[in-house]
């Protein structure tokens, strides 16, 4: 039986209740909005790209569970700085790992979001955990229209 | 509702019950399962799931058209599921009672044909406690007629304003679609007084009694409703089956809004003549083993006793309630003076959505989410709730269970 530990790891935890990066951003340069149906979440993504094609800053708002808060959270941290090549490579490795179809977090890349493969064991909320990562390859793709996991 | 109406004598057996229902007899997460999401579907008890079992093993063959023996085996249990269903509904005859896939289908189907014969400017109202599928359809069809959808407004407790109700009613409002009770909130509304003044105005009235028809009686004819869905699932039926009751009067008027076999009296390329009621709106193949599990459904619900049934799950509901307000930090969504069934509550800044997981790791099943009724999340200002909703077979144990999971939620979440 898996424990719901593995799900709700304290990083997990900290960043659903403690969400950084959250607040609205009116001058940014890429938006995209993302709902779960299922479970009622939402999120409104914004990021700032340069020129040079890097993400400059990254924030959200939104009302969600703990595992899609703290998704957006740990997403926002790790893709700021990034350029948006780096950034779509790190959510085929995101997705890749919470679906199970690449279960290694040996590797480097994922760093911090690694705690996010214990997810697996519970198929019903993979979907929050991909939320704002679908709204971020929606918002890098400069698609105006909300993005759902459904 | 009518729990003093009960002798002891009638009272349910509540473990008998629960013999009855295979499913209910198993560990999920290597815990006794506690199933509390009797709102979103119902689960069978043994007499139904047979009465199919039997239909494919004896009887299978499609109604209305065979000559052979089967058909005629397979026609008249389709049929006498149509008998069981009018008297249940207390309808005044059969063809009035027309089999859809559930309830969503049936409030379609009314506004798709019905909404026909309404034109640009008139209304429909609804209140702010509806399903999305008593909502999604009125709007589709404001755009494809030009009709205007008012909404009744609901109190802090779940309940409907009745005076803004009839405020919002006038000459020009032709039909008024409302649910008996609320899915999300547990709030059952005063039917009979709503149809008496939306008559008074000249308008028709649709009930969805989805959630209403396992444990409150719906008398067509006491209420003088003009529609009644319903959807078998929550009625202990299979899925895939619902009901459309109409008056007679009304269904005639109404064209058929899709065609094919059953639906017929004769086709050439150049005129078709319509079958009567009720085969005019049920064109093709429909879920026989479907009716016939319903019909068996209704067979087992009336041999329990809808005052039974409400009696019992009154006495859980009561006993929830108060173990729930127990818990630091639940805060009960839906206070009706009436309501039955339905607990809806967040657990502090805790969302829904966790807690279902933990509960579900505990053996319990809850439903979380917006249940489909988004416009009732928007007016208690919160995105979601958790559901524990009740049927005959629940017991205070299960609420007991649900409490103890709860305070694992907390313990893990909070
Ligand atoms: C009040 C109410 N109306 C309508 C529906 C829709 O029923 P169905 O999905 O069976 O068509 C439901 C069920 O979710 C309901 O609870």
């Amino acid at each position: 039986m898996s424990d719901l530990r593995d799900l709700y790891q304290d990083l997990i935890l900290d960043h659903g209740k403690k969400p950084r990066n959250f607040r609205k951003d009116d001058a940014c340069t890429h938006h995209a909005e993302g709902f779960n149906p299922l479970c009622g979440d939402q999120i409104a993504l914004f990021l700032r790209v340069s020129q040079d094609g890097k993400v400059e800053d990254a924030c959200f708002q939104g009302k969600g569970c703990a595992i899609s808060t703290a998704s957006a959270s740990m997403m926002t941290a790790a893709v700021k700085g990034m350029t948006v090549e780096e950034a779509r490579r790190l959510f085929v490795r995101f997705r890749d790992l919470i679906t199970g179809v690449d279960p290694s977090t040996s590797d480097s890349e994922l760093g911090k979001l690694a705690v996010f493969d214990g997810i697996r064991e519970y198929p019903n909320r993979i979907k929050c955990a991909a939320l704002p990562w679908h709204a971020l390859t929606t918002a890098l793709d400069g698609n105006a229209d909300p993005v759902s996991t459904e | 509702m009518s729990a003093a109406t009960v002798t002891p004598a009638e009272r349910i057996d509540v473990d008998a019950i629960r013999a009855e229902f295979p499913v209910l007899h198993q560990q999920v997460h290597g815990k006794p399962l506690v199933y509390l999401d009797n709102a979103a579907t119902k689960h069978k008890p043994r007499a139904v799931i047979d009465s199919q079992t039997h239909y494919y093993e004896h009887d299978n063959a499609n109604i209305h058209r065979g000559v052979h023996l089967l058909s005629c085996r397979a026609t008249d249990a389709y049929e006498g599921a149509r008998a069981r269903v009018r008297r249940f509904l207390n309808a005044a005859e059969d063809a009035e009672i027309l089999f859809t896939r559930g309830t969503t289908e049936g409030i379609n189907r009314v506004a798709r044909s019905y909404g026909e014969l309404l034109a640009a400017g008139d209304e429909i109202l609804i209140t702010h406690m509806e399903h999305h599928s008593n909502i999604v359809p009125w709007q589709m069809l404001a755009k494809r007629k030009g009709t205007v959808l008012k909404v009744a407004p609901i109190d802090d407790a779940g309940q409907l304003d009745v005076a803004a109700f009839e405020r919002l009613l006038s000459p020009r409002t032709k039909l008024v679609s409302i649910v008996h009770q609320s899915n999300s909130l547990g709030t059952i509304n005063p039917i009979a007084e709503l149809i008496a003044k939306a008559h008074a105005v000249g308008a028709v009235v649709l009930v969805d009694a989805a959630q209403s028809c396992s444990h409150l009686k719906v008398d067509v004819r006491a209420l003088d409703a003009d529609f009644v869905v319903l959807s078998s699932h929550k009625l202990y039926g299979p899925t895939g089956v619902g009901v459309l009751y109409g008056k007679r009067a009304l269904l005639d008027r109404m064209p058929p809004d899709e065609g094919g076999g059953d639906m017929i009296l004769s086709v050439t390329f150049e005129k078709t003549i319509y079958n009567k009621l009720p085969h005019k709106f049920e064109a093709g193949t429909p879920n026989i083993a479907g009716v016939i599990g319903l019909g068996a459904a209704i067979e087992w619900v009336e041999s329990k006793g809808l005052d039974a049934i409400a009696a019992h799950e009154d006495d859980v509901l009561r006993y929830g309630t108060q173990k729930l307000c127990e818990i630091p930090g639940v805060r009960i969504i839906g206070t009706a003076t009436h309501k039955a069934s339905v607990l809806s509550f967040t657990l502090g800044e805790i969302h829904p959505h966790d807690v279902g997981t933990v509960l579900d790791m505990e053996g319990v099943a809850i439903r979380t989410g917006h249940h489909c009724t988004q416009p009732v999340m928007d007016r208690f200002g919160v995105p979601a709730t958790a559901r524990a909703s009740l049927a005959v077979y629940n017991t205070r144990a299960d609420i007991d269970a649900l409490c103890a999971a709860l305070h694992k939620a907390i313990e893990v979440l909070g």
